[in-house]
């Protein structure tokens, strides 16, 4: 039986080389669902903080469902649910196709509207944050609303919401855990095939947790340094 | 013109709501969700299969009561976890608090799955060990693993909001117990406890929320809960319609939870309201 050394080394051998894999597919979808997820949650805060009553009502049902659906079920939901509505939609041209929905994309989709729903939770406190001033202010040099709130609000939006986003940013790495449900070969299901065929699982899953937690502390040093880099750029 | 008739004036007519870009887009947005709504319904109704709910309902309900279980039991046995946790992570001693800093970090830095899992798969590597102590029956069982993750990781969630709370009461409440010459458990009990126990409690009940949704999870360690229940329906019958009732039964335990909490906030800081 080999070490435990010779398990977790480089190589035809080893599991190391197996398992980063998955930490490289774990950070790219994470790193994939951000942009998705802060842009639905940006846009979502814009339609709750809307004085329009019916605006403000879309935004709240998108948060509700999202924000009360288990994460794991969501997931099921997309990929389930992208896989059965596309069949039927291509079995109307060609009948005997049979379709298989990419799991990296629905993981994306999935987290990604988990992480508006939360996100915009994040950007509405902010904007109840900025005085209405700064507003008027930029109407009132002339500024267009679009101008506004991308020169002037904008700039500030980002410094309040910061260390909200910072904390869904750390939830979401540990949520991209659960697409190795649906097959896609992350940490998780990387060290559990390594723990199946070596049977050496309290090995290989505390490894896994081990990479989660440099991974989350990797991610704190980055978050300072952009908080920093946030705080210097604000006036004195 | 006399100024009793200017007096009377009517008031101004109600402004116009025009139909604003916003105001389209909104009435939309509800049209679209409206028609989704419909269109689930519709889903629902005309997927309507007498077997198949005969068949699982049952199934259902037992499944939401080991979820229900699984997150009572956990919350409660974390909530005693969480205290001497918290009362390391506040204490003077550095070794004590680096110790439950450690525990707290790991496992809030961890994902739950991943703690199931090394929990249920990463106990059978100690299988001899667990034997000679008389405890592999109990962690052979899916549940009772989940029940320990579950508990060791909101145990350190828990310990983070007491500790928040009570530090969120002012140093000055204590100096007067103290003062009044009360012992320190006194004073906890009777001073501070009260005053954080309404500063934690939207921190517990969203806690207890997010329990209820990670709770999902151990479908995947073999336990038949509502998701477990769920997934084995829709691996029989291929229907989507039982992720349908899953999601809605979940939405409808979080709601009135969420609402529940709101009331009993509401009601316990009536007389900090001026």
């Amino acid at each position: 039986m080999p070490s435990k050394w010779t398990l977790l080394s480089w190589g035809p051998e080893g599991w190391l080389d197996d398992i980063f894999q998955g930490v490289f597919i774990t950070v790219s979808l994470a790193a994939a669902t951000l942009p998705l997820g802060l842009a639905i949650g940006f846009f979502v805060a814009l339609a709750k903080k809307s004085e329009e009553p019916s605006l403000k009502l879309a935004g709240d049902i998108y948060t509700t469902i999202f924000r009360g659906l288990p994460e794991l079920l969501t997931l099921f939901l997309v990929y389930y649910g992208a896989q059965i509505g596309l069949q039927n939609v291509i079995r109307l041209f060609r009948p005997e196709a049979s379709v298989e929905v990419n799991s990296f994309v629905s993981g994306m989709v999935a987290l990604g509207v988990v992480f508006s729903s939360y996100a915009s939770e994040v950007f509405l406190s902010a904007f109840r944050a900025i005085p209405r001033g700064q507003y008027e202010g930029g109407y009132s040099i002339g500024l267009s609303r679009g101008q506004t709130m991308r020169l002037v609000i904008m700039p500030q939006l980002i410094r309040v919401a910061l260390p909200g986003l910072a904390n869904l940013w750390l939830i979401l790495l540990k949520d991209t855990a659960l697409v190795s449900a649906i097959g896609l070969s992350d940490i998780l299901r990387q060290s559990g095939i390594a723990a199946r065929v070596t049977r050496e699982a309290f090995l290989f899953f505390g490894v896994a947790s081990l990479l989660y937690l440099v991974l989350a502390i990797i991610s704190s040093v980055g978050i300072r340094a952009v908080e920093r880099a946030v705080s210097q750029s604000e006036a004195r | 013109m006399t100024m009793a008739q200017s007096a009377v004036a009517e008031a101004p007519p109600p402004p116009v709501r025009r139909w604003t870009r916003q105001r389209i887009v909104g009435h939309a947005l509800v049209g679209l969700w409206a028609l989704a709504g419909l269109g689930l319904v519709y889903f629902l109704i005309s997927g309507w299969n007498p077997p198949l709910f005969e068949r699982w309902a049952p199934a259902y309900l037992s499944g939401l009561g080991v979820t229900l279980k699984l997150v009572l039991i956990s919350s409660v046995v974390g909530a005693l976890l969480s205290l001497p946790v918290a009362y390391a992570r506040m204490s003077r001693n550095r070794f004590l608090s680096a110790l439950a800093y450690g525990y707290v970090y790991f496992f809030r830095g961890t994902p739950l799955l991943a703690q199931t899992f090394l929990i249920y798969y990463g106990l059978g590597s100690f299988r001899p060990q667990l034997q000679a102590v008389g405890l592999w029956d109990f962690f052979r069982e899916g549940f009772n693993c989940a029940v320990l993750a579950f508990s060791l990781n909101t145990a350190a969630y828990q310990a983070e909001i007491l500790r928040g709370a009570i530090q969120s009461v002012p140093r000055g409440q204590w100096e007067a117990g103290a003062a009044l010459g009360l012992h320190r458990l006194q004073i906890l009990r009777k001073i501070i406890l009260p005053q954080a126990l309404i500063v934690a409690l939207r921190p517990y009940g969203n806690e207890i929320i997010l329990m209820i949704k990670a709770s999902a999870i151990v479908a995947l360690v073999t336990v038949l809960d509502l998701m477990g229940q769920t997934r084995l329906a829709f691996s029989r019958s291929f229907d989507y319609q039982t992720y349908i009732w899953a999601a809605l039964i979940y939405l409808a335990l979080v709601e009135s939870l969420r609402h529940g909490v709101e009331w009993i906030e509401r009601r316990i800081t009536r007389h900090l309201i001026r």
